[in-house]
């Protein structure tokens, strides 16, 4: 650390007392990391010791319950919707994840050439992230109604269908309808943070692996993508982070149904915590979430600390 | 550099380049157009043989009119403005100084306060929302806009901190220095030096968290509960749904104008928050 003049020099210059205070490294710090320490202890830090108090006792709305240990865990762990839930949840985020990193890589690939409108297309591109999920994610479910759908009506002019795709009124269509809406709203955050990363990539590089034979494939795969790898773990980390933990594009496109086959974690959490008045139930199942993110946050952590250390 | 052939220009670049726009624009253009167009045509079934579901021969604002007239729809515009902008006016405040102490300042507990504070970044909505909502309601914020003013900067803070340290490391520590030289408090050479240098990161963190509350809803789905309080996703998934019945042309007309106000702050400022979102990332 490096300041100017030493204390005693510092508190000559300083006149009153308060200056003095104010000079003070330690208590300036304290004071200015003050408002947010309150606020993110007050509504992260206190809430999460109350979620795991919630989830031990019997609380629901108007009944302060009782300590019943781990019977709420016990409970979900043998509820099968919650198993569908979490089962869902795992493969709503794995196939969004893969579809959003390889379309965004696809993305931020044409975007990182040279082309006219090009600050035009970027801006477009990014908007599906920016548009509030639940407003757009009404225009897909408008998209899917079963009577007006605007994707039958096409596929059945164009001869591929002779029958309505039953979208969201079929399980295994409804999920994969789900990813498809995530994969459209995450995907712009992909391709712009790996557009960000490729342009710090040097084009000499490129050039000479080009030289020296490489197809287009092998320049990708031996010099891009191992230079990307750094922010491509960071993405997937956020990403990973705000799939698994996803509500209001299931909330709004399907409510969890039909028959609970597009339940997430977050969902069945509010439905039973919201909707049913069950605290205890309902948080207990929102933490069941807690060691998935922990995991992932931990490996952010430990590859963080490792390229900092080298 | 490699000579490409025409054609392998278009399909390796233009087609792919205008399907990516397709899949990303078609929702769009398809909230306005259902927002456009008489009930009549709205609903002919995907079969009919007159369904002309692309374009609209008689467009109408009926839609629109019905929302502003039937809903309180101006009203949850208004109350998700002064949310975001209260919430974001907040983050900013706290997110400057946290960024400032711990890019700046050696104290004892530093990297602790940043790790935790990068811990909290990660920790989603839907984690805590019940507990959370029971705080909210013994400190009798419950249904009041404070709700959502006071809980939204959880997630806004550890952003705008992290963004915000990262761009206070960019600026040479000499620039302070000087104006102590010239008798500046270290807290006058923070306000006065180094804030105003950090303009343009404080307007990406700024223009990222705006559109971060916008697009908030399961805290206020679960802490509002009256018409007039609500925010523009919650009242239009909560009034324009009666019973079974979805009202399409308004439930399009509100999606539509509901996303103007964010697109508007995004497309004068698209360069500030492309770097908020590229610099939430790199940490």
């Amino acid at each position: 650390m490096s300041s100017i003049a030493p204390a005693h020099q510092r508190k000559r210059l300083g006149g009153s007392h308060w200056t003095g205070i104010a000079e003070n490294e330690r208590i300036l710090a304290l004071a200015l990391l003050a408002p947010a320490v309150v606020i993110l202890s007050t509504f992260i830090a206190y809430p999460f010791v109350m979620a795991i108090w919630f989830a031990l006792t019997s609380i629901r709305v108007g009944d302060p319950g009782e300590f019943i240990g781990l019977a709420n865990f016990a409970k979900a762990w043998h509820d099968s919707i919650f198993q569908t839930a979490f089962k869902n949840t795992v493969f709503y985020t794995s196939w969004a994840t893969i579809f959003k990193l390889t379309l965004g890589m696809c993305l931020a690939l044409l975007l990182n050439r040279h082309f006219r409108l090009k600050r035009i297309v970027r801006a477009s591109m990014l908007l599906p992230f920016i548009i509030p999920t639940v407003l757009s994610t009404f225009a897909w479910r408008w998209m899917f109604d079963p009577t007006f759908s605007v994707v039958n009506w096409l596929l059945y002019r164009t001869g591929f269908i002779t029958n309505r795709l039953p979208f969201l009124s079929d399980g295994d269509w409804a999920m994969w309808c789900a990813i498809l809406v995530n994969t459209w709203r995450g995907m712009p955050f992909f391709a712009i943070t790996l557009l960000a990363g490729l342009q710090t990539i040097n084009p000499d590089l490129h050039e000479a692996a080009a030289l020296d034979g490489a197809n287009a494939w092998h320049r990708f795969w031996h010099v891009t993508w191992p230079l990307l790898l750094p922010v491509t773990l960071v993405v997937v980390v956020f990403s990973v982070i705000q799939t698994f933990s996803d509500f209001q594009l299931i909330y709004v496109l399907t409510g969890g149904g039909p028959a609970n086959s597009t339940h997430l974690v977050a969902t069945y959490a509010y439905q039973l915590g919201v909707g049913a008045g069950l605290l205890g139930e309902g948080a207990a199942i929102s933490l069941f979430m807690f060691p998935v993110l922990f995991a992932v946050v931990w490996i952010q952590l430990r590859y963080l600390r490792r390229i900092e250390g080298a | 550099m490699l000579i490409e052939r025409r054609w392998k220009k278009w399909s390796y670049f233009y087609i792919p380049l205008a399907l990516f726009v397709l899949f990303a624009l078609f929702p769009f253009y398809w909230m306005a157009v259902t927002a456009l167009r008489p009930d009549g045509e709205l609903y002919r079934a995907w079969r009919a043989a007159n369904a002309t579901p692309f374009w609209t021969l008689a467009p109408t604002l009926e839609h629109f009119q019905g929302l502003l007239s039937s809903t309180k729809f101006l009203r949850w515009l208004g109350n998700t403005m002064f949310i975001a902008l209260a919430s974001t006016a907040i983050s900013l405040m706290c997110g400057l100084f946290a960024g400032y102490a711990l890019s700046r300042l050696s104290f004892r507990g530093s990297e602790f306060l940043g790790t935790a504070i990068f811990i909290t970044y990660l920790v989603p909505q839907t984690l805590l929302f019940i507990p959370i909502s029971n705080i909210v309601r013994d400190m009798h914020l419950g249904n009041t806009p404070w709700a959502l003013i006071l809980t939204y900067p959880t997630f806004l803070i550890p952003f705008c901190t992290w963004l915000l340290m990262g761009y206070f490391k960019t600026i040479p520590r000499e620039l302070e220095e000087c104006a102590r030289i010239d008798g500046a408090t270290r807290f006058g050479a923070m306000v006065r030096i180094i804030f105003p240098v950090a303009v343009p990161g404080i307007l990406s963190a700024g223009i990222f968290a705006f559109t971060l509350s916008w697009n908030e809803f399961i805290y206020a789905l679960v802490f509002l509960s009256s018409v007039d309080q609500k925010t523009v996703p919650v009242g239009v998934v909560s009034e324009l749904i009666r019973g079974d019945i979805f009202f399409w042309g308004q439930l399009m007309a509100g999606a539509l104008l509901g996303s103007v106000p964010v697109a508007l702050v995004y497309s004068f400022f698209v360069e500030y928050y492309v770097a908020g979102l590229t610099g939430s990332v790199k940490g």
